[in-house]
C-alpha cells in the first residue's frame, strides 16, 4: 500500500499534489511539502544506507541539517550530487535517490563482513596497519578509498551555472525560528535593512514541528505566517529561504549559500536562474538565531534503522504527517522528549514504553504522559537492541542510582521504533567561527556562547541556551531592536511590544549521561556509536585515551569522531563527555574542537561562481594579435599576455621554425611584436634622482634622446628587473620593464615614492597598453626603416642606445635604436591603435628583404647567443648583479636600493652561483633546462650539485648547442669540465665557457 | 575578510588592498655606515606583535595610495588609520587571555 505510514490529516504537506520519485531503483510516492526523508518514512523505508567502516545497515536519524546517516546520491550524470542529506532534500517529481556506501547492493553488501571483523578495525586502524612499508601506502590507499566510497562525483562537466552576489545590510539574522523571526520583525519595524536567512524551505524553525504552540493567543504557525506577510511589506527586508549561513569571517562578513533551483524538477528549472547563489554579506550587525540540535543517547547498538531522535519523530509526525513506526519505545533522560511520546500516542502509534534514565521521572510532560497511561519506566536504560535492517526490540535494565552500572538482568520490549533524547546542544557553529568563546551552562548541560571576539553580533534563542518559547521570542525581539538601533534605526513612535507568549516550558528537568552503561564493558557484545557517519564508538574514544591521547583535538583526529560531512553535529558533546569522564574532568575543562566553515557541505560550483574558463583569468592580447593569429603563430602565455611564440611555415615544428627565424634575423631582417614590454612614463623635477635611487647605475647625466640599460634590485640586493630607460626630454623618462614584471615594478616604484621619499616630485603613469611596440632587427633593419621615415637614421644622428621622435609610415612614432638580439635594430612605439597598420606597412615594405616575423622563442635564442640574461630565467630572487658578472653596472658613487646588501659577507662570497656559458662536448647535444651540474661524477646520486642550467638552446648561428648556467664559483672556472647527469642514467660532458657565444666584441652593432 | 578604511574612500573589502608589512621602519640615511648586523636588523627583523600592530597597507585595486593602520592581530579590529609620514597613534597596550 502506498504511503501506509501517512496520517489521514494534519501536517504541512499538500495531499492534493502527489509526487513520484524513486529510491534505490524503486518507484515511490510522496506529497508536495515532503522532504525526501519524510517521503521515505511515509512508505515505511528506514533503511537507507550502509555505514562507512562496518557497512552496518543505517536509517534516518534526524529531520534536519545534523543528519549523520541518510546521505544519498541524488540525480544522474551530469547533475548527480553525492552526500546529500535526505532530511534536507525537498521532494520533487522525478527525483532519483540511491544509497551510496554499499556494494553490490543495499540489501546484500559484501563489506558488511567488516562488522564481523570489527575487533580488527579499532581507532587508528589505518595509521597502525598501513604504516609499513611506507612506499606501499599508495597501493593501500586506492583499495581503502574504493571500499569506503562516500558517493560518486559527476563524471562529466557540471552543466549548471552558479552565481555570487555581494550584499550589505544593517542586520543579518541567521535562522527564522521564533527567535529569528522576532528579531527580524523588531529590526524591520525600526526601518533597518535586514537580511533574514533560513536554511529550510519554510519559515518557523522548531514551530513547524510544534504547531500546537501558541503565540499572541494564536496558533504558532498563524503567527509565523503573519510575520512572513509583514516582513514582505518592508522594501528594505530580504527574506532568503533555502539559504544556509555557511561561514562567518572577520568584520561581520558572512557567506550564505542559497539553493535557488535544487528543489525544482529538472525540466522546471528556469534558464535565467543559477542553480545556487553564494551571498557574500557584509552586515552591520549579525543576530544568530541558529537554534539547537538534539543530543542522542549513546547506548549499545544505538545505530539500527528505526532508531531516531525524539525531536525528529516529532517533526515527521507534526510537520509531515508521517508515523515513523507502529510500536515505539522512547528512551530519554529529560522531560521535553515526552512531548514526542504523547504526540505518537495521540496519532495512534503504540508507545510500548518510555525508558527514562532519571531516577524519578518528573515534569509537566512526564506527568501528562503518565496521565495518558503510558508505561513510564524510571531509573532504567536501554542496554541493547535487536534487529538487522530494522530495529525489532530493546533490552531494558534498571540502573544503580549513580547511573553507571546495570543492577539486574535485562528484559526485552518489542518495537519497530526507538526514539531517544540526551538533551540539547545549542548550534554555536557560526558564533565559534567568528572566534567567540564558549561557556558551560550547568543547568542545561551544554556549551553556550560566552565572550564575543567580534563586536556587533548577538546570539539569541535556543542557540543561546534559551530553551523555552517565551525567552526565545523575548531575546529575539530585544536583539533585533538593539541591532537596528546600533545601526542608527529607531522605530517611529513607540516600539511594538514583543510577541506575547507564556510558554516557559524547556526540556528540563533532566539527567545527563554521555555513555549509557550496558551489561558488559564497552566494546563487548555490541557497539555504542558516537559518530554514526564515521563509525566511531565510545570504545574507540576509550582506546585513544588508553593509548595516551589527551587533547580533544588529537582524540578527534585519531578516532575521526566529528570528521564526517556532518561534522559531528549530533555526537561531539557526547565524545567530549566521555573524555571528561575518563579523566575525571568537567566538559568545559576538556573543551571543544575548532568549528570550521562551512557549516554544512557546499558545492565547489558555488565557490567558483562565474570564475570559470575565460572569466577565471583575463587574457591580454596586443593590438597586432589578429595578424599573428591569421598567420598561424603558436602562442605562449607570459603572465596574462598571449605572445607569439613562433610562426611555423609548411608544417615546421618549433625547432625548424626557430632555426629559420634565427638565421633570418642575423642574415637579413626580422620583425617582432614587443608591445607587451612594460612601459612606465616617469616625469617630474626629481625623476633623474629617482632613477638614481632605483637603478644600480647612474642616471643624472643621461641626455634627452639617449637610452640606458638599467638593473633594478630589491633592498636585499637581488636582481628584480631590468630594461632600457630612455630620456624623452627634460625631467621626462620612459622606463621599459620585462613583460611579466610591469605591474610589480610600477608598484615597487610607487611604494618607495609614497612611503620613503614623499618629498620627491615624481609622477608615474603606466603606458604599457597605450603604445604598440614593434621591434625590427637584422642587417637590413636600417634599410627598411629609412624607406619609411624622414628621420636621419645615421649613427651620428641616431647611434646605438638613442631615441628620437618622428613619423614612420605617416604615423607619429618614437624610434629607439636598441638591441636585444645583438643585431642592429629599432623598437618603434606608436599609439596602440596604429600598431597593426604599422606592422602591415613594415611587412609589405620588408618583403624584398625577406622580412621574417619571429616570436619569443627566437628572441630567447638570439639573446642567449649574446649572453643577455632574462630576469626570471637566469635569476630567481637569489642572484645578485655580481653573480651575473655585471659589476660594471654597480655604481660606487651613489646609494641605490639594495646597494648595502651587496656588501654583506655572503653576498661577496666568491663561491656563490655565478653565470657562465656551457658548451656540450657533443655540439649537437642540447641540455634540458633545469639540469643539475656536478664536478665529481659518481655511479649514482647523490652527487654534489654545483649548479644548474638556466637556459639551453640549439644555436643555428653558432652551429652548436649553447646553454647558460649558474655554477658555484663559475666566473673563475672558465674551461673546466663539468657534467650534467640526466634522468635515466645518461650523463652529458660539458665545459664551462663565456656566456657570450656570438659576436663577443659587438661588431655588428657598430656602423 | 577584513573591511578596511583608508584616508581617501569609504571602507573597502580587503581584496582591494595589499599588506605592506610593519610600519615606521625608516630606511637608514647612510646605509654604508651600518654594520652587517645593523643592516640585517633593518632588512629582516620585524616585531610580529600579538595585539596592536602598526602596519603599512596599499589600496592597490583602488586609490593606489599607501597608508598606515593600527590593527589588533588578535581580534582583527582596525583601530586607527593614518597617512604615511604621520606619527604613530598612542594606544593602550591590550591584555589577552
Amino acid at each position: 500500500m502506498a504511503q501506509e505510514f501517512r496520517l489521514a490529516e494534519g501536517g504541512l504537506i499538500d495531499r492534493g499534489k502527489p509526487v513520484s520519485f524513486s529510491f534505490n531503483g524503486k518507484a515511490l510516492q510522496g506529497y508536495q511539502g515532503d522532504s525526501l526523508a519524510s517521503a521515505l518514512l511515509a512508505n515505511g523505508v528506514h533503511f537507507v544506507g550502509r555505514s562507512f567502516k562496518y557497512h552496518r545497515p543505517r536509517g534516518i536519524v534526524t529531520a534536519g541539517v545534523e543528519e549523520p546517516n541518510a546521505i544519498l546520491q541524488l540525480g544522474r550524470d551530469p547533475r548527480t550530487d553525492p552526500n546529500m542529506r535526505a532530511t534536507q532534500t525537498e521532494l520533487y517529481p522525478g527525483l532519483t535517490a540511491a544509497p551510496q556506501n554499499c556494494w553490490p547492493s543495499l540489501e546484500f553488501d559484501i563489506g558488511a563482513v567488516n562488522s564481523k571483523l570489527s575487533r580488527f578495525f579499532p581507532a587508528g586502524f589505518y595509521y597502525k596497519t598501513f604504516m609499513w612499508p611506507a612506499s606501499f601506502w599508495m597501493t593501500y590507499e586506492k583499495l581503502i578509498r574504493k571500499a569506503a566510497g562516500l558517493g560518486r562525483s559527476p563524471a562529466t562537466r557540471d552543466p549548471d551555472r552558479y552565481d555570487q552576489t555581494f550584499a550589505h545590510c544593517d542586520v543579518l539574522i541567521v535562522g527564522a525560528g521564533p527567535a529569528g523571526l522576532a528579531a527580524a520583525l523588531a529590526a524591520a519595524r525600526s526601518g533597518a535593512r535586514v537580511i533574514l536567512a533560513e536554511q529550510d524551505c519554510a519559515l518557523g524553525g522548531s514551530l513547524l514541528s510544534e504547531p500546537e504552540k501558541s503565540i499572541g493567543g494564536k496558533p504558532a504557525l498563524e503567527w509565523v505566517a503573519a510575520a512572513e506577510r509583514e516582513l514582505a511589506e518592508y522594501p528594505e527586508v530580504r527574506v532568503l529561504k533555502r539559504t544556509a549561513a555557511s561561514a562567518y569571517f572577520d568584520h561581520n562578513f558572512v557567506t550564505l549559500l542559497e539553493k535557488v533551483t535544487d528543489h525544482l524538477p529538472e525540466s522546471e528549472r528556469p534558464d535565467r536562474l543559477p542553480r545556487q547563489r553564494l551571498w557574500e554579506v557584509r552586515a552591520g550587525q549579525v543576530v544568530m538565531a541558529t537554534g539547537a540540535i538534539e543530543r542522542p543517547l549513546v547506548f549499545r547498538d544505538n545505530d539500527r534503522p528505526g532508531i531516531m531522535l525524539a525531536s525528529a519523530a516529532q517533526s515527521y509526525l507534526k510537520r509531515y504527517a508521517v508515523k515513523p513506526g507502529r510500536t515505539a519505545v522512547l528512551f530519554t533522560a529529560n522531560d521535553g522528549a515526552y512531548a514526542t511520546a504523547i504526540a505518537l500516542h495521540k496519532a495512534g502509534v503504540k508507545v510500548a514504553a518510555v525508558v527514562d534514565l532519571r531516577e524519578r521521572p518528573e515534569g509537566p510532560l512526564t506527568d501528562e504522559a503518565e496521565m495518558l497511561g503510558l508505561n513510564v519506566i524510571g531509573n532504567s536504560a536501554i542496554v541493547g537492541t535487536t534487529g538487522g535492517k530494522r530495529v525489532t526490540g530493546v533490552q531494558v535494565a534498571p540502573l544503580k542510582i549513580a547511573g553507571e552500572v546495570v543492577t539486574a538482568a535485562p528484559y526485552t520490549i518489542d518495537c519497530d521504533l526507538v526514539l531517544n533524547s540526551g538533551g540539547w546542544s545549542p548550534s554555536v557553529h557560526l558564533f565559534c567561527q567568528s572566534k567567540g568563546t564558549l561557556k558551560w551552562d550547568e543547568t542545561h548541560d551544554c556549551f553556550v556562547p560566552g565572550e564575543s571576539m567580534q563586536k556587533a553580533q548577538s546570539v539569541v534563542g535556543s542557540a543561546n541556551g534559551a530553551f523555552d518559547l517565551k525567552s526565545c521570542l523575548a531575546e529575539g525581539d530585544k536583539a533585533g531592536a538593539e541591532a537596528a538601533a546600533a545601526q542608527g534605526h529607531k522605530p517611529k513612535g513607540r516600539k511594538k511590544p514583543a510577541p506575547k507568549c507564556d510558554d516557559t516550558a524547556s526540556f528540563l528537568p533532566a539527567r545527563f549521561i554521555y555513555c549509557v552503561p550496558s551489561t558488559q564493558p564497552l566494546g563487548q557484545g555490541g557497539k555504542h556509536f558516537i559518530d554514526q557517519q564515521n563509525d566511531v564508538t565510545a570504545a574507540d574514544i576509550e582506546l585513544a585515551l588508553r593509548e595516551g591521547y589527551r587533547s580533544i583535538e588529537h582524540v578527534k583526529r585519531y578516532t575521526t569522531t566529528g570528521m564526517g560531512t556532518d561534522q559531528g553535529k549530533t555526537g561531539n558533546v557526547n565524545a567530549i563527555g566521555i573524555v571528561a569522564a575518563h579523566f575525571g574532568k568537567t566538559l568545559p575543562e576538556v573543551g571543544v574542537t575548532t568549528f570550521r566553515p562551512p557549516f554544512s557541505p557546499t558545492t565547489f560550483g558555488a565557490y567558483a561562481g562565474r570564475n570559470v574558463d575565460e572569466l577565471l583569468d583575463p587574457v591580454r592580447t596586443t593590438p597586432i594579435h589578429v595578424w599573428h593569429e591569421r598567420n598561424g603563430a603558436a602562442f605562449e602565455d607570459v603572465g596574462q599576455w598571449k605572445r607569439a611564440w613562433y610562426y611555423p611555415k609548411d608544417g615546421e615544428d618549433l625547432h625548424a621554425a626557430v632555426a629559420r627565424e634565427c638565421l633570418a634575423v642575423r642574415e637579413t631582417l626580422g620583425i617582432m611584436d614587443a608591445s607587451t614590454l612594460g612601459k612606465i612614463d616617469i616625469q617630474g623635477p626629481d625623476a633623474a634622482e629617482f632613477l638614481n635611487r632605483i637603478y644600480t647605475n647612474a642616471w643624472s647625466k643621461l641626455e634627452a634622446g639617449r637610452c640606458r640599460y638599467g638593473l633594478m634590485l630589491g633592498e636585499d640586493g637581488m636582481v628584480s628587473d631590468d630594461g632600457v630607460t630612455a630620456c624623452l626630454g627634460e625631467n621626462h623618462y620612459l622606463m621599459h620593464t620585462t613583460t611579466g614584471n610591469a605591474a610589480p615594478v610600477l608598484a615597487h616604484l610607487e611604494e618607495w615614492l609614497q612611503t620613503e621619499w614623499p618629498e620627491m616630485k615624481v609622477y608615474l603613469t603606466s603606458v604599457t597598453e597605450q603604445y604598440a611596440t614593434i621591434s625590427i632587427a637584422g642587417p637590413n633593419a636600417r634599410n627598411l626603416l629609412s624607406e619609411m621615415t624622414k628621420i636621419d637614421l645615421s649613427s651620428n644622428n641616431l647611434p646605438h642606445m638613442s631615441m628620437t621622435e618622428g613619423e614612420v609610415a605617416g604615423i607619429q612614432a618614437r624610434v629607439f635604436r636598441v638591441s636585444f638580439t645583438g643585431e642592429p635594430g629599432y623598437e618603434i612605439n606608436v599609439p596602440a591603435s596604429y600598431g597593426l597598420a604599422l606592422w602591415q606597412e613594415l611587412m609589405t615594405a620588408g618583403e624584398k628583404y625577406g622580412i621574417t616575423p619571429f616570436g619569443t622563442e627566437t628572441m630567447h635564442v638570439l639573446r642567449a647567443e649574446k649572453g643577455f640574461i632574462i630576469v626570471g630565467q637566469e635569476t630567481d630572487g637569489s642572484v645578485n648583479p655580481r653573480d651575473l658578472g655585471m659589476d660594471w653596472i654597480i655604481s660606487k658613487q651613489k646609494d641605490f636600493i639594495g646597494k648595502r646588501s651587496l656588501y654583506r659577507s655572503d653576498m661577496e662570497d666568491p663561491n656563490r652561483k655565478q653565470l657562465v656559458g656551457i658548451l656540450t662536448e657533443d655540439p649537437k647535444e642540447v641540455l634540458p633546462e633545469g639540469a643539475q651540474l656536478v664536478e665529481r661524477l659518481k655511479d649514482q646520486p647523490p652527487m654534489e650539485m654545483v649548479g644548474h642550467v638556466s637556459s639551453s638552446y640549439w644555436s643555428p648561428n653558432c652551429g652548436h648547442s649553447i646553454a647558460l648556467a649558474l655554477v658555484k664559483g663559475g666566473l673563475g672556472k672558465q674551461g673546466q669540465t663539468i657534467f650534467a647527469p640526466l634522468e635515466g642514467g645518461k650523463t652529458v660532458k660539458c665545459s664551462i665557457a663565456s656566456p657570450v657565444f656570438f659576436d663577443p666584441e659587438g661588431e655588428r652593432l657598430r656602423g | 575578510m577584513l573591511l578596511i578604511p583608508n584616508p581617501w574612500t569609504e571602507p573597502r573589502p580587503d581584496v582591494e588592498y595589499s599588506y605592506g608589512g610593519e610600519a615606521h621602519i625608516e630606511r637608514p640615511k647612510n646605509p654604508e655606515a651600518l654594520s652587517d648586523a645593523e643592516w640585517a636588523d633593518y632588512l629582516f627583523m620585524r616585531t610580529n606583535a600579538k595585539g596592536i600592530s602598526l602596519e603599512r597597507w596599499c589600496h592597490t585595486h583602488g586609490t593606489r595610495r599607501w597608508f598606515n593602520i593600527a590593527r589588533d592581530t588578535v581580534t582583527y579590529e582596525i583601530l586607527v588609520v593614518y597617512p604615511m609620514g604621520a606619527k604613530p597613534p598612542k594606544l593602550e597596550k591590550r591584555e589577552y587571555l
